[in-house]
């Protein structure tokens, strides 16, 4: 985990934030498939890369987890988002619109 | 934010605290997630085998993962704990000479103190392995250590409201023959209650009950203790029911008491115990029915009824007593009864042994505190020498607080190895210690087993301390500016930066010199009172104990083998003279006797004149023990059973009793029993109980005259200790070989009344040194430091001139001040917390031309040994290059 940079950490737990947003209550399997759907396999990582990030925000509180039953009756860990988690999520995600968009104009006025 | 990070590290501890956990749950997790996804491989068309190897290649390495949790989950502040231990290691193996001095520092200072401790501890705080210790008490008469006679035992237990249920108990000594072996054994003659009043259960067999004692030898019972089952049965448990012989004697073993009930006495281990009803068949003394016996009973104890106060039950004792006092006026008088712990036999041992190991938790305490204010120093002395480095890493961006972190863990490393060493040695000699028998011929000893009191104390300690030191360069560190420091040249202002150090310093060598001096009063004491007025002369005499009874020898048998054993002594090559005494002085009890007037007729005991020593000696006893006659005659064999009642009296009782030494002999005192006698001669003054009394009248009676058959035989001669040893034992075996002796020089057994002096003196004396060796430390430390801070200003000084005794001046001035102000302030304090010692060593007094002047040269040379490799480290400074330096 050192050597990956604080960005792409950053990245990957807006992205675990957003999809249990989304879905509602998962476990790590169900959270790894979705972010692999979603990005339709260009995030070539492993899946077990989601539990470093799933560590990180129950430590900051933004989601918590619970051992519970999946549909076919295995006890599977699940892990839902907490209110601060969605207050969270709403800053980074305009954190995140406005830092794209002037990155996106930032490269397009570099490769004029 | 703040509570986002507060909360980040409850998280994290909380899971650190549990990683275990943690990772468990982590592998339950990734175990469901594998099965998850081996479900969907399945369902997707996969061969199972398939699923499962696709499954885990999606989820990634196992171990990698389960790494990485444990990485985040766990506590970021034990991995930089180990960073600084590491590097805390590093740097003090970089000086190991700070390093052993600083570990052997504290070692010292927690292993006395641990030692002391675990005494104290098994003395004074750990009760009796008895159940409900809190409330047993034992009765104490508060003037005299004779107690009850049997008979008022029983009204005492009759009639008490107070106590549960009361027992008693004697100590005995007996021949103890398991089948052709006769040797000395100590036993405990209890009342037929005293294992159900204590509430102990056997080990093995039973123990024995009230309800068997039916009058006089009605209980030939003997249980015995672990420690004798074990040495001497070597733990054959078929004992039980087998019959062993006490004095001839047949008793039935009926059963082994648990290891850790060795009696009610603390110091003493006895070998057996025995039902008082029986004890006549061992000692001969027949006690149930003499109300007069006041030394009938050793000790009465039990435990008090829930909701009474020691003092309500000693109030109803003396009421009890009173009223026997008016009911049986010829046998008793008023006397005050006080309630103590049974386990120091009341105050009379306890208060002083409390008081001893109270001061010498003291002096540990104090020599911790040496301790640690020497490695303080020490650690300054250090931090200043550190200090570029520490203003370095302070301008690389360190924080203050990982340095300060880093100097304290480097504290506690030295604190606590230095403690686990001092507890080693604690603990080896301790074991030395729980070994140890003092005295041959008492079954004296003390359980100092170390327990969980005594190594917390110790983990506590080195903790303490190392925090204690660790902080004294703390605001050092703090104050420090890394540009002032680091600048080239710069010495800074650390030579100046010294007053408190010099004050930890002044301190250290004060309580120095307090242990000097009081362990120098301690050992004058001591060598005084070897050389003191005994009274008789312990040197070239050999003690020889026969107990005729424990050899079945009848009263009319006893006199006729007394002298036969003297004569046989006799024909021995070298002896001078041999005597005979029932009691010998200062070893052990002497008998005591109230002495009335010779006009007296009512001799009830509050009309006594005095109360004398008593001693039994045959007509040669006195020549023999060394103890010169002042004036009349000798004792005679024809002062035998027929002959008038004669005395002879020491120079004490002559001037008590009659006013005058020179015209006590052929006047006449009463006893208590009626008889009367004559003075026949005054002999010298001496000691009898023990070595710190004051005169006390005595009288020696002739042995024909007041028979006893438990003698000592009292050899004097100039051959060779040893060699006359061997010949006293064949003599005696070619009288009666069945005969239970017991051989010892009189110059050994006078280690029993110099034990507390020889104890107090050796303890001081091991302190002393310990307190020596720090200081000693101490100021090297401080002088060598200062030289070192200062040797460019001593370079300077040489360069323009200064002679060597000026460089001295100003390299060592400041220790030697030190020095000076701590022995005096030391010695003043020394000499006033001497006065307690005099209680425990004969004729210890500070005002002492040789005390004083001791203390001051041993502390001249401490100082002057510690200076001497600085100094000659300043004189040899070659100023030029030093200036060259920087």
């Amino acid at each position: 985990m050192a050597t990956k940079s604080e960005i792409l950490q950053g990245t990957l737990d807006l992205m675990v934030l957003k999809t249990l947003d989304a879905m509602g209550p998962l476990h790590g399997y169900g959270i790894a498939l979705r972010l692999e759907q979603l990005s339709d396999r260009v995030l070539q990582v492993n899946q077990g890369t989601v539990y470093a990030s799933l560590v990180r925000l129950v430590q900051k509180g933004w989601i918590r987890a619970e051992w519970g039953t999946s549909e076919n009756n295995r006890s599977a860990k699940y892990y839902t988002i907490t209110p601060r988690g969605r207050k969270q999520l709403a800053a980074e995600a305009d954190d995140w619109a406005r830092i794209s968009g002037v990155i996106g104009k930032l490269l397009q006025l570099e490769s004029r | 934010m703040l509570g986002d990070w507060i909360r980040r590290v409850l998280s994290r501890a909380r899971s650190a605290l549990r990683l275990h956990r943690v990772d468990e749950d982590f592998q339950r997790e990734l175990a469901s997630h594998l099965e998850l996804m081996t479900e969907d491989n399945i369902r997707r068309g996969m061969e199972p085998g398939e699923a499962r190897r696709q499954a885990r290649l999606r989820l990634g390495g196992l171990d990698q993962l389960r790494e990485t949790n444990l990485e985040l989950q766990g506590l970021p502040f034990i991995d930089r704990l180990m960073q600084d231990l590491r590097y805390g290691w590093r740097v003090l193996r970089k000086s190991p000479g700070f390093t052993i001095t600083a570990v052997l520092t504290m070692a010292m200072g927690i292993g006395a103190n641990a030692v002391v401790f675990a005494a104290f501890n098994a003395i004074i705080l750990r009760p009796l392995s008895v159940p409900r210790p809190e409330s047993l008490y034992s009765i104490h008469r508060t003037d005299d250590l004779a107690a009850q006679s049997y008979p008022d035992y029983i009204d005492l237990r009759d009639r008490n409201q107070s106590f549960e249920d009361l027992a008693a108990y004697n100590i005995v000594l007996a021949g103890l023959d398991t089948g052709g072996n006769p040797s000395r054994a100590w036993g405990i003659a209890a009342s037929g209650n005293y294992f159900d009043v204590l509430g102990v259960q056997p080990l093995l067999g039973r123990v024995f009950h009230a309800g068997e004692e039916h009058g006089s030898n009605s209980a030939p019972y003997v249980v015995l203790t672990y420690s004798y089952w074990h040495g001497h049965f070597r733990d054959d448990r078929d004992v039980v029911g087998r019959t062993i012989q006490l004095n001839k004697h047949p008793f039935t073993i009926i059963g082994v008491t648990p290891p850790e009930f060795r009696g009610t006495l603390l110091i003493a281990s006895p070998d057996f115990f025995l039902p008082m009803v029986n004890q006549e068949q061992v000692d001969g003394s027949n006690l149930l029915n003499d109300r007069g016996n006041r030394d009938a009973i050793f000790m009465a104890l039990g435990h008090l009824k829930s909701g009474v106060t020691p003092a309500q039950a000693a109030a109803d004792v003396n009421l009890i007593w009173s009223d026997l006092v008016k009911t049986y006026p010829k046998d008793h008088a008023p006397a005050k009864f006080a309630l103590a712990r049974p386990s120091l036999y009341g105050e009379r041992l306890g208060r002083p042994m409390r008081a001893f190991l109270v001061g010498l938790m003291l002096l540990a305490v104090l020599i911790l505190l040496a301790a640690c204010a020497n490695l303080g120093s020490l650690f300054a002395a250090r931090a200043a020498d550190r200090s570029r480095e520490v203003a370095l890493r302070l301008a690389l961006g360190a924080r203050r607080l990982r340095i300060l972190r880093q100097l304290f863990t480097e504290a506690l490393l030295i604190s606590v190895s230095g403690g686990a060493l001092g507890l080693c040695g604690a603990l080896l000699l301790l074991r030395l210690l729980r070994a140890w028998q003092p005295f041959p011929q008492w079954p004296l000893n003390i359980p100092f087993a170390p327990d969980r009191n005594v190594y917390a104390l110790a983990v506590l300690l080195s903790v303490a301390s190392g925090l204690l030191f660790g902080a004294v360069p703390v605001t050092q560190v703090l104050g420090a500016d890394s540009y002032e420091i680091i600048k080239p040249g710069s010495q800074s202002r650390a030579g100046r930066r010294i007053p408190f150090r010099d004050l930890l310093l002044v301190g250290q060598i004060a309580m120095c010199a307090v242990l000097v001096t009081s362990s120098l009063v301690a050992v004058r004491g001591l060598g005084r009172s070897l050389h003191s007025h005994l009274g008789f002369e312990p040197r070239n005499t050999i003690l020889v104990n026969t107990l005729l009874e424990m050899a079945g020898y009848g009263k009319d048998q006893v006199p006729d083998m007394q002298k036969r054993m003297v004569e046989a002594m006799r024909t021995i090559p070298g002896v001078a003279s041999v005597g005979l005494v029932d009691r010998v002085p200062l070893n052990g009890n002497v008998g005591a006797g109230l002495i009335f007037a010779d006009q007296t007729s009512d001799l009830r005991p509050a009309n006594a004149t005095a109360s004398a020593s008593v001693m039994a000696v045959s007509p040669e006893y006195l020549q023999a023990a060394g103890t010169a006659l002042l004036a009349g005659r000798c004792f005679s064999p024809d002062d035998d059973k027929d002959g008038p009642r004669v005395a002879i009296v020491n120079q004490e009782f002559a001037r008590r009793i009659f006013g005058s030494e020179a015209t006590a002999v052929g006047k006449y005192f009463k006893q208590q029993d009626g008889a009367r006698f004559q003075v026949v001669g005054v002999a010298e003054d001496g000691k009898y109980g023990n070595l710190t009394e004051d005169p006390e009248p005595a009288m020696f009676l002739p042995l024909l005259q007041s028979p006893a058959s438990n003698t000592w035989l009292v050899v004097r001669s100039f051959a060779e200790t040893q060699a006359l040893a061997t010949a006293i034992k064949s003599k005696l075996a070619g009288l009666d070989s069945g005969l239970p002796s017991f051989i010892e020089s009189w110059g050994s057994a006078m280690g029993l009344p110099l034990f507390p002096a020889r104890m107090a003196t050796a303890a001081l004396g091991i302190l002393g040194l310990i307190g020596t060796v720090l200081s000693f430390v101490g100021i090297f430390g401080m002088a060598a430091y200062s030289v070192s801070k200062r040797m460019k200003e001593l370079g300077i000084r040489m360069a323009l001139g200064a002679q060597r005794a000026q460089v001295l001046e100003a390299a060592l001035g400041r220790s030697l001040k030190s020095l000076a102000l701590g022995s005096a302030a030391g010695l003043l304090f020394g000499i006033l917390i001497s006065r307690v010692l005099s209680s425990v060593v004969y004729q210890a007094t500070p005002r002492d031309p040789l005390v004083l002047g001791g203390a001051a040269v041993a502390m001249s040379l401490v100082g002057l040994l510690a200076t001497w490799i600085p100094a000659q480290r300043a004189l040899s400074l070659r100023p030029l290059v030093l200036l060259r330096e920087d």
